[in-house]
């Protein structure tokens, strides 16, 4: 169970999360939607423990611990994936090299024993053709030259290499074609299961044909104004984000007011 | 005390035991060379060429031959595992070629690759057109003429290849505190080979290396330099190359040991549709200094060049990069690309990263481009979001940075024994292995 309490994050000063609730139950799928500038990428980062966001107030407790206190790399260990929006490019490491030292330092830190060279090629091999990831794919660097398409499969394949226990998803749906959109669909939907809980940020409705989630919230200047179920998408869809902009900015303004 | 006199006594002392002592024209170039030695002295930090490279402090010091080096024997071992059977070895030990530990295999007619010393006697006609003088030399370059005692003498003749590289592995052992050496690579038309330079081991305090290559028409030859001396030695070296028409020169160059190491690396098209590669890696930590000036001369119309540097500049130390790209105003379309970029590992590390495009054609493509930077943050950050852990990550993005310098070397053992080498330069190497 993932609980985030009034979180504030700022960058450079400018503050972006202002007063975020959520709380995600285990196995469950919540869809963010919300406006350009509305703080969903920096949600998305601020939970995988990236520094250059500050968190000015507010908690996020995970299964009892306290998220924010720990670096980025020992959440990932703990099982947290963020699927990047801009998977980055590592040219001169290969993604075989990458997948293995990832997938290593997480089973370690879980107490299981690390893969050696052939078992770790036989996993990541039965991955790879459930994601339709062909085998040179293993030995180019990491994401370099990478289409979009191929970048955002490749997300797909660490997520289920390292069986994370809460995945973000962050704008996994942009720049991907529907056959694209629709195989990293179902890449995700392979990895649903009761343990699993998933935050899938998205701009557009469409992604959420495929990944079909239990509540979907709408964010706007920083905090969550609307929570519900798949309808809320629809509505979002039909309506734009006009109107959701309106109630944000007299949100923000009430609690301006307040303070 | 100046030592620019004792060097003056020590070249007149040793002059009639070098090699080609008998040969008019050798003494000739040799004096002329000690003298323009002697009138310049050691470059100092207000010549242009060597701001950031003083030897000034050469010009005080003693000289010792270090105290301990391992067996030569020992290094070779070492290098010749990291490759195939059939590759061609000339070894030198201390500035004297060691016949009994080279090995070069069968090579085709019309090669030949033996130790200058050698050639000197059986072939002086051919060495005295190859051999260079030092009237337009840095000075230290014309102490290497006037001292040289020995090094590689390579001809290809016409059309003829090698297909393993020739590898010149320049050993130093115990036994003297300075080395000079020169190696000259004379490929005639259309003929190709692949020359590895290895420099290795404990090493002389001073050691000077000139390598000349004349590469005639339609000729390509790669010449790959491995420095990896102790953290002690000072090296400083040139390597020359003219290009005839349709000629293909490449020069890897990749710096990973010696307290001061100086490269001056220059090529001249002086045909038409030539192309090279200059293609370098340095890395530096500790107070250690690095320093590659060079210069492509497009001399010519038609020449393409690209320039691709990269250093990692750790601890105290300064990693210094000028190139020169020289156009004539008969060079008409003319390609030239320069790059150097530089990660500063550390607070106290510096970096100086010159290019330098002189035009004077008009119907040219040239783009040059310099950088001093540190790691990537998105990176890192990727990496530390899959679990690896913030040391692992740096040195994973620090290896991938310089790496790519290393993929441009074609020949496939060469490139992996780059690999390792940096491997082993890098703090966490041990643990990267699989990368290679």
């Amino acid at each position: 169970m993932l609980k985030i309490n009034n979180l504030h994050a700022a960058v450079d000063g400018k503050a972006i999360l202002m007063g975020l609730n959520l709380e995600v139950g285990s196995g469950e799928v919540h869809a963010i939607m919300g406006p350009n500038g509305s703080g969903k990428s920096t949600l998305a980062q601020v939970l995988a423990g990236r520094d250059s966001f500050t968190v000015t107030d507010g908690s996020v407790d995970w299964d009892g611990t306290d998220l924010l206190a720990l670096p980025a790399e020992e959440r990932a260990r703990a099982g947290l994936f963020l699927a990047f929006q801009y998977p980055v490019e590592i040219p001169g490491v290969s993604n075989a090299y990458f997948l293995k030292a990832a997938v290593n330092a997480v089973r370690r830190h879980r107490g299981l024993p690390e893969y050696d060279a052939m078992d770790f090629l036989a996993r990541v091999k039965a991955e790879m053709k459930a994601v339709g990831m062909k085998e040179e794919f293993l030995y180019r660097s990491v994401n370099e030259g990478f289409s979009g398409g191929e970048k955002k499969r490749n997300e797909v394949l660490q997520m289920a290499l390292l069986e994370p226990r809460l995945a973000v998803l962050d704008e996994t749906d942009s720049g991907l074609d529907i056959d694209a959109l629709k195989i990293v669909a179902e890449g995700v939907n392979r990895l649903r299961s009761p343990e699993r809980s998933m935050i899938v940020i998205t701009h557009y409705q469409r992604l959420l044909d495929y990944i079909v989630p239990d509540k979907v919230h709408v964010l706007s200047q920083g905090r969550i104004v609307r929570s519900g179920g798949r309808e809320l998408a629809l509505e979002l869809e039909a309506h734009g984000y006009g109107w959701i902009d309106a109630d944000g900015k007299a949100a923000a303004a009430a609690s301006g007011a307040r303070s | 005390m100046s030592t620019i006199d004792a060097w003056v006594a020590h070249q007149r002392e040793r002059a009639c035991q070098l090699p080609g002592a008998a040969l008019p024209w050798l003494a000739r170039r040799r004096a002329d060379a000690i003298a323009r030695f002697a009138d310049l002295g050691w470059p100092t930090s207000r010549l242009e060429g060597w701001r950031h490279t003083s030897l000034a402090f050469l010009d005080q010091q003693a000289l010792a031959a270090p105290a301990f080096a391992p067996h030569p024997a020992f290094a070779l071992a070492t290098l010749r595992a990291a490759f195939d059977e059939g590759d061609h070895w000339l070894v030198f030990v201390d500035g004297r070629f060691a016949p009994v530990l080279s090995v070069t295999g069968m090579l085709p007619a019309g090669v030949k690759a033996g130790a200058l010393s050698e050639a000197l006697n059986s072939a002086p006609d051919a060495v005295e057109a190859a051999f260079g003088s030092a009237d337009d030399s840095a000075s230290p370059y014309a102490l290497n003429l006037a001292l040289c005692s020995d090094g590689a003498f390579v001809h290809l003749a016409r059309g003829t290849a090698l297909e393993q590289p020739l590898h010149l592995v320049f050993i130093g052992a115990t036994g003297a505190a300075d080395t000079h050496l020169r190696n000259l690579i004379v490929a005639d038309a259309n003929s190709e080979a692949t020359v590895v330079e290895h420099h290795v081991g404990g090493g002389a305090t001073l050691g000077t290396v000139v390598t000349r290559v004349q590469a005639a028409q339609d000729a390509r030859i790669t010449h790959v330099k491995l420095q990896q001396q102790d953290a002690q030695a000072i090296h400083l070296a040139q390597i020359e190359a003219e290009q005839a028409r349709g000629a293909y020169f490449a020069s890897h160059s990749l710096s990973f040991g010696a307290r001061l190491a100086r490269n001056d690396i220059r090529t001249r098209f002086a045909g038409e549709g030539c192309e090279t590669l200059f293609n370098g890696l340095y890395h530096v930590d500790g107070r250690r200094h690095v320093d590659h000036h060079t210069l492509i001369e497009h001399a010519r119309p038609l020449g393409t060049s690209r320039e691709y540097y990269r250093g990692l500049v750790d601890g105290n130390a300064r990693g210094v990069f000028a190139g020169r790209i020289i156009v004539a105003q008969d060079a008409q379309r003319t390609d030239a690309i320069q790059r150097c970029d530089n990660l500063l590992l550390s607070r106290l590390a510096e970096a100086d990263a010159r290019p330098e495009l002189e035009i004077y054609a008009d119907d040219v493509k040239c783009a040059h481009g310099a950088t001093v930077g540190q790691i990537d943050e998105d990176a890192l950050f990727y990496l530390r979001a899959r679990g690896i852990d913030t040391d692992h990550a740096r040195q994973l993005l620090t290896y991938a940075f310089a790496a790519e310098v290393i993929e441009r070397i074609a020949h496939a053992a060469v490139r992996k024994r780059g690999r390792g080498l940096l491997l082993s330069s890098l703090p966490g190497g041990a643990r990267m292995e699989a990368l290679q």
